[in-house]
C-alpha cells in the first residue's frame, strides 16, 4: 500500500465552503412554487382523538391544504422497524396519528401552505379534541400489573424480551469465596441536539412520475427504499439526495413519519414542498438516546478477578418503534463484559412502551451504556474489595496474544492490547502522584477524584449477517480524461471529514496530488447503493471499498502501462505522478495511461477501455476499537459543584488515517460524553411532558466547561479490513462518561458515596451529601 | 421570555419583542453579545406599533443597501436567509441560545433569529457572506481550517461571526476571556477545543 498522503494531518476539503456559509443545507434548497408544511402535534402524552376539525386552517389565506391522520390512511406506509429480534411486538405506527396519541409532539395534521409562516398560524387553528387517556411514563411502572397500556392491541407495554447467556453459572454460584456486588445504574435519556434540525424538501414531477427528496439523512440509500414502499413511488423512480447535513448522532439514521408525509403531499399536490423542524418540534419528536435502568450482579472473587456479570435491563424504548428502536439495548448486551475476560455472562434486555418519543441510535448506541456498566462495575469492585482501581482492570484485562478473543457474548474482538493504553494513560496523567495530591488534598478537606474509563467498543458496522439491511458499503472510481479522479460513496458523512480521509486513500494509492481527487455521496441518483453512515463504520467499511477499487484500477492501468512499456504489470509502481519501474528507468506519465485506457487506441488485448471500478466491501467480523481514559475532579462539597480538572484519553483506533481528523472525533465524543456525566437529561414529567423542550432547559455542554484534552493513540491494526482503521467516531462519547462518574464517586469515598445516578449536577451531589452527613 | 404583546389586529410591539430577547441573550452570553444594538430607527406608525401587513424596510448588510417589504414579525434571520438568499447564518435554537444566527451589526455580535428586522434599518448589519470576498478566506476563517474548528459546519458561521467580533473587542485574549467570551455559541459536535485556539491565535 503506497502511504504518502495516508496518516499525515490533513486538511478538510470540507472546510472552505462550510466556513463561509455557502455550503447548502436543507432549509437553503428553493425550488419553483415551493409550499411549506407544518405539523399539528399531539399536546397530551396519551388521548383518544375524538374529532380533527381543520375548516378554520384551511380556510386561512395562503393555505392549500391540511391533511389529517384519516386522510392519510391507507395511503402511506406506517414508519419502518428494521429491528429483527425474536417475538418483538411492532405496533401500527402511521406518520400521523389517527384514533390515538400516544407521546407530547406525535403528528396529528398538517398544514400546506404558501410561507413557513403561514403554515405555523394555520396550524393554531386546527382544532383536535382530545380525551385523554392514562399514562405511563415511568417504564417500571409501565410493567406492573394492570399499568396503563400504551397500546391497547397489546396485552402489555413489554415489547420484547431477549436474554444472552454463557459460562457455567451453576459452578460459579456455587463457588466457596465468591462475592455479589448488586448496583442499580440508570442512565438518563438524552437528546442528540443535532444542530441542523431534521428538514426535507420533496419534489413530485407528474410527468416523470420521478419523486425527488432532500433529507437531513444519515442513510440516503435505505431512505429511498422505504419512502418508495411508504409513498407507492416505484423504487427505480425515487431518487434520495443528502445535500450538507448539520450533524446526526444517530438521530438522522432514521425514517420519519414527516418525510412520508412530505412525500405524499408533494405527490398528491403536484408540487414541491419543505418541512424544517423546530427546534422544540427537535427535542420532542426526533429520537432520543439512552434510557435505560441496569440492575447488575457481580460476581468476584477476593482477588478482584471478576467471574461472573449478571445485568437485567430495562430499556424505554418510549411509545413506538422508530427504525432501530429495540436493537439499541440489545448492543448494551453484546458489549457488557466490555475488556474483560469474564467467563459467566448473564443478561435479560426487556424492551418496555412508555408514553414518549422513542428512543433509538444517539453517538455510541447501546455502547455507552454497556461501558457505563462495566466501568462502573469495575470501580464498584475496586471499592468493595478495597484494591485500586488500576490493578482489578489488569487483573481482568485478556492478554493481547488472547486475540481474535471470542466472548460468551457470542461476538469475537478482533486485536487489542488494554495493558498498553492503560499504561499510557497512567503514565501521561502521573498516576502515581495524583493519588498523593488526592491524599493531602483530603486531609484538608478537599476532595480529588481520579476516575478510569477503560472501554472497548463495536465498531465498522458491520457483517451482513449481523445487521438487519446489509452490513457491507459501496465505493466507486472513476478517471476522467483529464486525470480528475472522482470517488462515489455509499456512505453519507456529515461532518466526520471522509471527503478529505477518502481523497487521502485514493491519492496515496494512485501517486497523485490529493487535490485532484473528488469524493461524491449522498445522493442516490449519483451513488448506485450504499448504507450510510453511522456505527463508525464510514473509514473502516466505506474507506475499505474505496481502497479495494483504486487496487482494481491500478491493476488495470499497470497492465496497460505494461504494454505500452514493455515490462511485466508486476514490475510497476504508482509514484510523483508517474507509473514506472521501481527505479523509475521506464515510467510513463499517470495522466499518459489515463488516455492510453480512455482513449483506446492501443489496448493490451482483453482489455476494456475506461478506467473505472467498483466494489461492494463485506467486512468479515466488526472492529472493536478500544481506549483508557482518566478524569480528574475536584468536588465542592458545600455546593456539589464538579469541577473537570483534566482529562487524558488514550484511544486506539487501528491505523490512523489522518491524526487531525481523529482528533476532532476524540474531543467532539468526549464533549457528548462528558455532557451526559455532568449537566445532560432529556425530562418529562408524570403526566408525560416534556419538560427540556427547549435549548435553554436541556444542558448541551458549552465552551467554556471543559479543561484542554490530552489525547493520544496507540495503533493495533485490525485484519477486519485491509486499512487496518478500526473507527473513531463514538469512541470519545463511549469511553468518557464512566471516567467522569468514576472519578465523582472517587472523590466522595471518604464521605460514604457509592453511587450516584447521571447527570451529577451540583444539587444533586449537594442532597447526596447532605442526606450522607446527616446519616 | 416575554410573550410579545399584540395589538388587536395582530401587531407586534417591536419594543416589547425586543426587551424580552435582549433578557434571554444577556442570561446566556457572558454578556458579550447583544439583542438590542444602539441608535435603533423609530418605527413607522404610531407608538411604535407597525404591522401585521407587509412594511417597507431597508437593510444595509454587507455594504449593499436592500428595500425589502416583510411583516413586522419577521426576524432579521428569516430576512437574510429567505428573502436576501444570504444563508450563512442557521436557525438552531430560534430561541438565542446558540449563537448559530449570530451576525455584526455595528460591531456588536447580535443573535439575529430574536432581532427583528424592521428594528435594524439604517445599521451596519455584517453577515458571514460579507467578511470576506468570494474566493478568500478571512483571517478567522483561515484560522478555523488551521486548528480544525469545525465538523458539520452547521454552528460554523456563528461562530466565525462570534469569534470576529470577540477578537475585535479583546484582540489578546486570555484563556478565560476566551472561554467565557465564546459561551454565547454551541456546538454539538464539540469542536471548542479547536475554537478556542482560534480565538487565542487568530487575528480578527
Amino acid at each position: 500500500m503506497a502511504t504518502a498522503l495516508l496518516g499525515e494531518r490533513i486538511k478538510r476539503k470540507e472546510d472552505p465552503r462550510l466556513i463561509q456559509g455557502r455550503g447548502h443545507y436543507v432549509d437553503d434548497i428553493v425550488l419553483p412554487g415551493l409550499l411549506h408544511l407544518a405539523f399539528a402535534r399531539s399536546p397530551h402524552a396519551h388521548a383518544r382523538i375524538k374529532s380533527v376539525d381543520v375548516t378554520a386552517a384551511q380556510a386561512a389565506p395562503g393555505v392549500v391544504a391540511v391533511y389529517t391522520g384519516a386522510d392519510l390512511q391507507g395511503k402511506v406506509g406506517m414508519v419502518p422497524c428494521a429491528a429483527g429480534i425474536e417475538g418483538l411486538k411492532v405496533p401500527e405506527h402511521p406518520c400521523l396519528a389517527v384514533d390515538e396519541v400516544r407521546y407530547v409532539g406525535e403528528p396529528v395534521a398538517v398544514v400546506v401552505a404558501n410561507s413557513a409562516y403561514t403554515a405555523r398560524d394555520a396550524v393554531e387553528q386546527v382544532e383536535v379534541e382530545y380525551d385523554p387517556l392514562p399514562v405511563v411514563v415511568d417504564p417500571e411502572k409501565a410493567l406492573a400489573p394492570g399499568a396503563p397500556r400504551v397500546h391497547s392491541k397489546l396485552a402489555d407495554n413489554v415489547a420484547f424480551v431477549a436474554k444472552l447467556e454463557g459460562g457455567d453459572w451453576k459452578a460459579l454460584e456455587a463457588e466457596p469465596g465468591i462475592k455479589v456486588i448488586r448496583q442499580r445504574l440508570i442512565n438518563q435519556r438524552l437528546a442528540p441536539v443535532a444542530m441542523e434540525t431534521r428538514g426535507v424538501v420533496a419534489s413530485y414531477s407528474p410527468g416523470e412520475d420521478l419523486l425527488t427528496v432532500w433529507s437531513s439523512t444519515q442513510i440516503p440509500h435505505i431512505l429511498k427504499t422505504q419512502l418508495a414502499l411508504m409513498s407507492g413511488v416505484e423504487e427505480n423512480h425515487c431518487r434520495v439526495i443528502a445535500p450538507e447535513v448539520g450533524g446526526g448522532f444517530g438521530s438522522k439514521l432514521n425514517v420519519y413519519g414527516e418525510e412520508g408525509v412530505a412525500c405524499y403531499v408533494s405527490k398528491a399536490l403536484g408540487r414541491p414542498v419543505k418541512w424544517i423542524e423546530s427546534r422544540r418540534e427537535n427535542l420532542q419528536a426526533t429520537i432520543h438516546g439512552r434510557d435505560q435502568i441496569n440492575d447488575v450482579e457481580v460476581y468476584v472473587r477476593p482477588d478482584g478477578k471478576v467471574a461472573g456479570l449478571k445485568c437485567w435491563i430495562i430499556a424505554d424504548l418510549g411509545a413506538y418503534h422508530q427504525l432501530l428502536t429495540p436493537a439499541i439495548p440489545t448492543l448494551t448486551a453484546l458489549m457488557i463484559v466490555g475488556a474483560y475476560h469474564i467467563p459467566c455472562v448473564f443478561v435479560e434486555t426487556k424492551g418496555v412502551f412508555t408514553n414518549k418519543m422513542a428512543t433509538d441510535a444517539y453517538r455510541g448506541a447501546g455502547r455507552p451504556e454497556a461501558t457505563y456498566i462495566i466501568e462502573r462495575v469495575m470501580d464498584l469492585v475496586a471499592a468493595e474489595l478495597n484494591l485500586d482501581p488500576v490493578d482489578v482492570r489488569m487483573k481482568n484485562f485478556p492478554s493481547p496474544k488472547d486475540f481474535p478473543l471470542a466472548l460468551p457474548t457470542g461476538v469475537t474482538y478482533d486485536s487489542a492490547n488494554y495493558q498498553r493504553t492503560l499504561k499510557k494513560v497512567l503514565k501521561a496523567a502521573g498516576y502515581t502522584k495524583l493519588r498523593k495530591e488526592q491524599e493531602r488534598l483530603r486531609k484538608k478537606g478537599r476532595y480529588l477524584g481520579i476516575g478510569l474509563s477503560t472501554y472497548v467498543e463495536i465498531c465498522a458496522m458491520g457483517p451482513s449477517s449481523r445487521m438487519p439491511a446489509g452490513g457491507w458499503e459501496f465505493g466507486s472510481v472513476r478517471i476522467e480524461p483529464t486525470g480528475k479522479v472522482t470517488v462515489l460513496s455509499g456512505t453519507s458523512p456529515h461532518g466526520q471529514g471522509e471527503e478529505t480521509t477518502f481523497a487521502q486513500i485514493v491519492a496515496s494509492g494512485f501517486g497523485i496530488p490529493y487535490e485532484d481527487v473528488t469524493v461524491l455521496h449522498g445522493d442516490t441518483g449519483v451513488v448506485p447503493m450504499g448504507i450510510g453512515t453511522f456505527g463508525s463504520r464510514t473509514t473502516a467499511v466505506g474507506g475499505t471499498a474505496i481502497y479495494l477499487a483504486v487496487e482494481r484500477l491500478k491493476k488495470k492501468m499497470a497492465r496497460i502501462a505494461a504494454h505500452k512499456l514493455g515490462v511485466k504489470p508486476g514490475e510497476l509502481e504508482f509514484k510523483d505522478g508517474k507509473v514506472q519501474t521501481a527505479g523509475g528507468e521506464k515510467a510513463m506519465r499517470f495522466l499518459e495511461v489515463v488516455a492510453e485506457a480512455i482513449f483506446a487506441k492501443q489496448l493490451p488485448p482483453g482489455v476494456e477501455p475506461g478506467l473505472v471500478e467498483q466494489c461492494v466491501f463485506e467486512p468479515a467480523n466488526f472492529t472493536f476499537p478500544f481506549g483508557a481514559h482518566l478524569a480528574v475532579v475536584e468536588v465542592d462539597p458545600d455546593t456539589g459543584e464538579v469541577r473537570l480538572r483534566n482529562y487524558y484519553a488514550v484511544d486506539d483506533c487501528g491505523r490512523v488515517l489522518n491524526p487531525m481528523l481523529v482528533d476532532g472525533q476524540i474531543h467532539g465524543g468526549l464533549v457528548q460524553g462528558i455532557g451526559q456525566a455532568l449537566w445532560e437529561e432529556h425530562v418529562y414529567d408524570e403526566n408525560g411532558q416534556l419538560l427540556t423542550g427547549t435549548l435553554m432547559d436541556y444542558a448541551v455542554p458549552r465552551a467554556h466547561q471543559f479543561p484542554w484534552f490530552e489525547t493520544a493513540t496507540t495503533e493495533t491494526p485490525t485484519r477486519v479490513n485491509p486499512l487496518g482503521a478500526k473507527g473513531v467516531g463514538e469512541a470519545g462519547t463511549i469511553g468518557s462518561t464512566p471516567a467522569i462518574v468514576n472519578a465523582v464517586v472517587d472523590a466522595l469515598r471518604p464521605l460514604g458515596v457509592r453511587h450516584i445516578d447521571m447527570p451529577l449536577k451540583p444539587e444533586k451531589i449537594w442532597r447526596v451529601l447532605r442526606s450522607a452527613s446527616a446519616a | 421570555m416575554k410573550r410579545r404583546k399584540r395589538s388587536p389586529s395582530g401587531a407586534v410591539s417591536r419594543r416589547d419583542f425586543l426587551r424580552g430577547a435582549g433578557a434571554a441573550v444577556s442570561a446566556v452570553s457572558g454578556g458579550l453579545l447583544v439583542a438590542e444594538p444602539s441608535g435603533a430607527t423609530p418605527a413607522p406608525g404610531s407608538a411604535g406599533v407597525v404591522g401585521p401587513g407587509e412594511v417597507p424596510v431597508t437593510l444595509r448588510i454587507n455594504g449593499k443597501e436592500h428595500r425589502l417589504k416583510i411583516e413586522p414579525r419577521v426576524t432579521l434571520l428569516d430576512a437574510l436567509r429567505n428573502r436576501l438568499d444570504l444563508t450563512g447564518a442557521k436557525k438552531v435554537c430560534d430561541r438565542a441560545t446558540c449563537g448559530a444566527c449570530t451576525v455584526i451589526i455595528d460591531g456588536h455580535p447580535v443573535y439575529s433569529c430574536t432581532t427583528l428586522a424592521i428594528d435594524v434599518e439604517g445599521q451596519h448589519i455584517t453577515t458571514i457572506e460579507g467578511l470576506a470576498p468570494e474566493d478568500q478566506l478571512h483571517p478567522v476563517m483561515a484560522a478555523f481550517v488551521e486548528h480544525d474548528a469545525q465538523q458539520c459546519g452547521f454552528c460554523t458561521p456563528g461562530f466565525v461571526m462570534a469569534c470576529k467580533a470577540f477578537l475585535d473587542k479583546y484582540p489578546n485574549p486570555t484563556l478565560e476571556d476566551v472561554k467565557q467570551g465564546l459561551s454565547g455559541n454551541l456546538c454539538r459536535c464539540g469542536t471548542y477545543a479547536g475554537i478556542r485556539q482560534v480565538a487565542l491565535r487568530a487575528k480578527a
